[in-house]
């Protein structure tokens, strides 16, 4: 097959001799699991048990609100301890919404455990989907996508290749091939699923050429049922020919549209443990609840890959690789490109952790201090982007959000080889992620602004618009009037006669009562008056009760989910 | 158990500014010690004096605007800045053409922009145009380049010249110094001889003179070096070679009794130190692929069309310091086309929020 080679990127040392060496290790129920509420991209989910509840395993604890989401479930059985903020393995370093379960230890399935689908391929796509979203499955490349919206391609998108991304994302982990190689008819039968699901008619399988014990594993286990579209392709180890957008490039040599997804071009892509935990999900109705993760670096005696229930803390999974050296400094979750520096090891495996980096002082010693940048375009020659990562530096530092978007700060995939090249130290990838930070704060703003604008536009048209019907109104009610007065003559002199007469008597009394009558004429006004005002009133005490002004609102949420998508999208992309 | 958290990338950085610098320092060592043995003690001297002045003056501009000086000095772009400086001027140039050049290389051209990073001119050029425009006579003193046993000056003899100003007693200036190929070239063609007429003198080697033709030898040598490190890339020297090289060709097949070779113009004169280590300055170059190709040519036809048709013989320095001015341009209408976009320019469609 022809290969092809994307732009840029960089050669780096795989490290993961160690962690393969060592066979993949199950652990055991920790005491207390601590099970963040969002663990994926989109939107958070709504906890569905309360404090004290019994849960058992599978059970489903977070309820997914919006469209891009997925369900949170007990990773064991226990008892729910807490509901409320904890810390989580976010680059912000602060807390979220956790399910905190104490483990009864005997790790029972419940009546709720989702019926297994032996089955499977007599079942229709949409059925398939629904259970992988049941089963609260997403990307577990690290980026932690909902996997059921990412099977659910858009009218008009017809699937052809199915990709599966056998490239790990990062040096240092080896957790998917890990995966590969003991587990290859789990990912092999997860292929199977999402193939006739999709209804593709390619399966590109890339691995690559340093995992030749993983190549050589799935050569002899790849079933005949899939030998007709399946190919098993050994790729070149480039950083980061993990990410979706150049792993398609180079085995297809097609480009993702900018803005666009892989779907765009009729492929998906999924990395091996999301078929894993499909096939999981499907074949035996078991939700996500526990992963595969490396954990590994010279800041632990003995790396390796661990099966870890979802919400274990770190320091368990270290335990399990013999505990850390004396020297260890830093612990990151993630690979050393793209991972993020944990303060704390008591933190929870979530969906997307895919390594647990321990490192020490000399692995990763301080940045010296950061120089100016003196244009040397070292960056831009790695970017596999193919962007000018020292312009878009320029641009973020000058906060000329314009022209960083001009210049594409949007197709930075944040692999962070710009960062690692760079002579001056410089942190390019945080300048951009604030940069995009910002430009979306901005936009959020705007489009609340934008909202409110319409809203007052929308105001003072009804106002212009009651003013000139209640001036309609008030025209055609005179000429009705007038007409009348033509027609009915008669009726007209007997009024005319009636008030003549009632004139003629209040003449005759006026001597006396002249106070009285001027006190009459003034509350017969009134009541016009008040009426007037009640038409008004509505407007200055409830504009939210208006119709229209909902139906404002409401767009306001729609155009906000649909900035979500865009921005899941994108990190979606760039997770990987 | 808590822990460190800094930024992404978890590695080891794989270069530092300090040590771009150096490796340049190192690839202008042959380069240095063939103009050494060609010109004489005074190159070193004037390497030592400019390097001295440079880094005395860096510190003192960094200690003004209260940045930290360790540090700053540590990126080694003064030395560069000194030592490219003291090899574009007469190795016997007195000491006050070295330290108002470096003066406003480092003061002026470097610091007043904004210091390492900021400045649009590359220093060493903006230091040397400014003695050169300003010290004609000083500046065209070029000894001539006798092999070692005929070198008339020792190293202290050398000092002496360079801090007075002046030659020991019983030595002329006419005595040691001749005019540069270029300048026997210029003044040959405008005395109405042929090129061959010129260059049929014996210390005119194959392309020039020589003793430049093996300097410029050296300094391509370590012009290699710094390709083969991948400290500059290839677009920029190759550009400003073939530059110079095809206008000189065409009026060389068009005429070669008026015009000379385009090895002659190439190795004469400062072609190969500004081809691989003047025009290469990080800082003051264009940074994309096309933009540097558009940017060495530049230069190389700059230094061709001053050459041919304008006042100085050699113009080196004029051609960066122009092509330095369209950097940024050339810069934002050479954009390479990004990842999933159809062409370099525009918008992406469809990014952003």
């Amino acid at each position: 097959m022809q290969l092809h080679r994307f732009h840029g990127g960089l050669k780096l040392a795989d490290n993961t001799e160690a962690s393969t060496a060592e066979p993949v290790l199950t652990m055991g129920v920790p005491e207390r699991l601590t099970v963040p509420l969002c663990q994926h991209i989109g939107d958070p989910t709504e906890p569905c048990v309360q404090v004290g509840d019994r849960v058992t395993k599978g059970q489903r604890i977070g309820q997914a609100a919006g469209y891009i989401a997925a369900h949170v479930h007990a990773p064991t059985s226990g008892v729910v301890e807490d509901i409320g903020e904890y810390p989580v393995p976010h680059p912000s370093g602060l807390s979220a919404p956790c399910v905190v379960i104490r483990a009864d230890g005997r790790d029972e399935w419940g009546d709720t455990r989702m019926e297994p689908w032996l089955d499977w391929d007599t079942r229709d796509s949409r059925r398939l989907r629904e259970r992988i979203r049941e089963a609260g499955v997403v990307g577990l490349g690290g980026a932690a996508f909902p996997t059921a919206v990412k099977l659910n391609p858009r009218a008009g998108q017809n699937i052809h290749t199915l990709i599966v991304n056998g490239a790990e994302c990062e040096p240092w982990i080896s957790a998917d091939d890990m995966l590969m190689r003991t587990a290859p008819e789990a990912v092999f039968e997860g292929i199977r699923i999402v193939a006739h699901l999709l209804g593709v008619e390619r399966i590109l399988f890339a691995v690559e050429d340093s995992m030749p014990e993983a190549m050589r594993v799935l050569t002899e286990t790849a079933p005949a049922e899939l030998a007709d579209r399946l190919e098993l392709v050994s790729i070149p180890t480039i950083y980061p020919t993990g990410g979706e957008r150049q792993l398609i490039q180079v085995l297809t040599g097609r480009e993702v549209p900018s803005g666009g997804l892989p779907a765009d071009l009729g492929m998906v892509c999924h990395n091996p443990g999301t078929f894993r935990a499909i096939c999981d999900a499907v074949i035996q109705g078991r939700p996500l609840v526990s992963r595969m993760v490396t954990v590994t670096g010279p800041g632990v005696h003995r790396p390796r890959n661990v099966n870890a229930l979802i919400g274990t803390p770190f320091a368990e999974l270290v335990a399990a690789a013999g505990g850390y050296d004396a020297e260890v400094d830093r612990l990151v979750m993630g690979g050393p490109m793209m991972g993020f520096a944990v303060h704390d090891d008591a933190l929870p495996v979530i969906k997307g952790t895919n390594c647990l980096l321990a490192t020490r002082p000399q692995d990763t010693p301080s940045p010296g201090p950061r120089m100016p940048c003196i244009r040397c375009g070292e960056c831009a020659a790695v970017c596999p982007a193919r962007l000018l990562p020292q312009q878009l530096y320029w641009q973020a530092k000058a906060k000329d959000f314009d022209a960083i978007q001009d210049y594409g700060l949007f197709d930075c995939i944040e692999c962070g080889c710009c960062a690692h090249v760079c002579p001056s130290n410089i942190p390019l990838v945080q300048y951009y992620r604030y940069a995009k930070h910002e430009i979306w704060t901005r936009e959020k703003e705007r489009q609340k602004s934008d909202v409110a604008r319409d809203r007052y536009e929308f105001r003072q048209a009804r106002l212009e618009r009651e003013e000139r019907e209640k001036a309609e109104k008030l025209a055609k009610k005179k000429a009705a009037v007038k007409s009348k007065e033509g027609q009915d003559d008669d009726k007209q002199a007997a009024i005319q006669a009636a008030l003549e007469r009632s004139r003629a008597r209040k003449a005759a009394r006026k001597g006396q009562a002249d106070a009285t009558d001027s006190s009459e004429g003034s509350t017969g006004d009134a009541p016009e008056g008040h009426s007037g005002n009640h038409s008004d009133t509505p407007d200055d005490t409830g504009p939210g009760t208006e119709p229209a002004e909902t139906g404002a609102t409401g767009r306001s949420e729609d155009t906000d989910a649909a900035d979500t998508t865009d921005a899941t999208d994108d990190r979606q992309e760039h997770g990987r | 158990m808590r822990f460190r958290t800094e930024s992404s990338p978890h590695v080891i950085p794989r270069h530092s500014v300090g040590g771009v610098m150096q490796q340049v320092l190192l690839a202008l060592i042959p380069g240095t010690l063939a103009m050494t043995w060609f010109f004489g003690w005074g190159v070193l001297i004037n390497v030592a004096l400019a390097v001295g002045f440079a880094v005395a003056l860096e510190a003192a501009m960094v200690a003004l605007r209260r940045r930290p000086v360790g540090p700053t000095l540590a990126d080694n772009s003064a030395i560069v800045t000194g030592w490219l400086f003291a090899l574009a001027i007469p190795p016997l140039a007195p000491f006050w053409i070295t330290l108002i050049g470096i003066a406003f290389a480092i003061v002026v051209a470097k610091h007043l922009y904004g210091g390492l990073g900021y400045n649009p001119f590359n220093p060493a050029m903006v230091g040397y145009v400014v003695v050169l425009v300003s010290f004609p006579r000083e500046m065209a003193l070029w000894p001539a380049p006798e092999t070692l046993p005929q070198m008339p000056l020792g190293l202290w003899q050398s000092l002496q010249t360079v801090l007075t100003g002046s030659l020991p007693a019983g030595m002329e200036w006419d005595a040691i110094t001749r005019a540069t190929p270029l300048d026997a070239l210029r003044e040959g063609l405008v005395s109405g001889r042929t090129v061959s007429e010129v260059t049929a003198s014996p210390v005119f080697g194959s392309f020039t003179e020589t003793g430049w033709e093996w300097i410029g030898n050296f300094f391509l040598l370590g012009g290699l070096y710094l390709l083969f490190r991948r400290v500059i890339r290839w677009e920029i020297p190759l550009a400003v070679i073939l530059g110079v090289a095809i206008p000189a060709g065409f009026f060389w097949i068009l005429d070669p009794g008026a015009h000379a070779s385009p090895a002659f113009h190439v190795f004469s004169g400062a072609v190969i130190l500004g081809a691989f280590f003047i025009a290469t300055d990080p800082v003051s170059a264009a940074t994309t692929k096309l933009g540097r190709i558009l940017y060495g040519a530049g230069i190389g036809l700059l230094i061709y069309v001053i050459r041919a048709w304008g006042g100085y013989p050699d113009a080196v320095a004029f051609a960066v310091l122009l092509m330095n001015m369209v950097a940024p341009t050339l810069d934002h209408f050479t954009r390479p086309r990004i990842y999933g976009h159809s062409s370099g320019n525009g918008p992406p469609p469809g990014a952003g929020p």
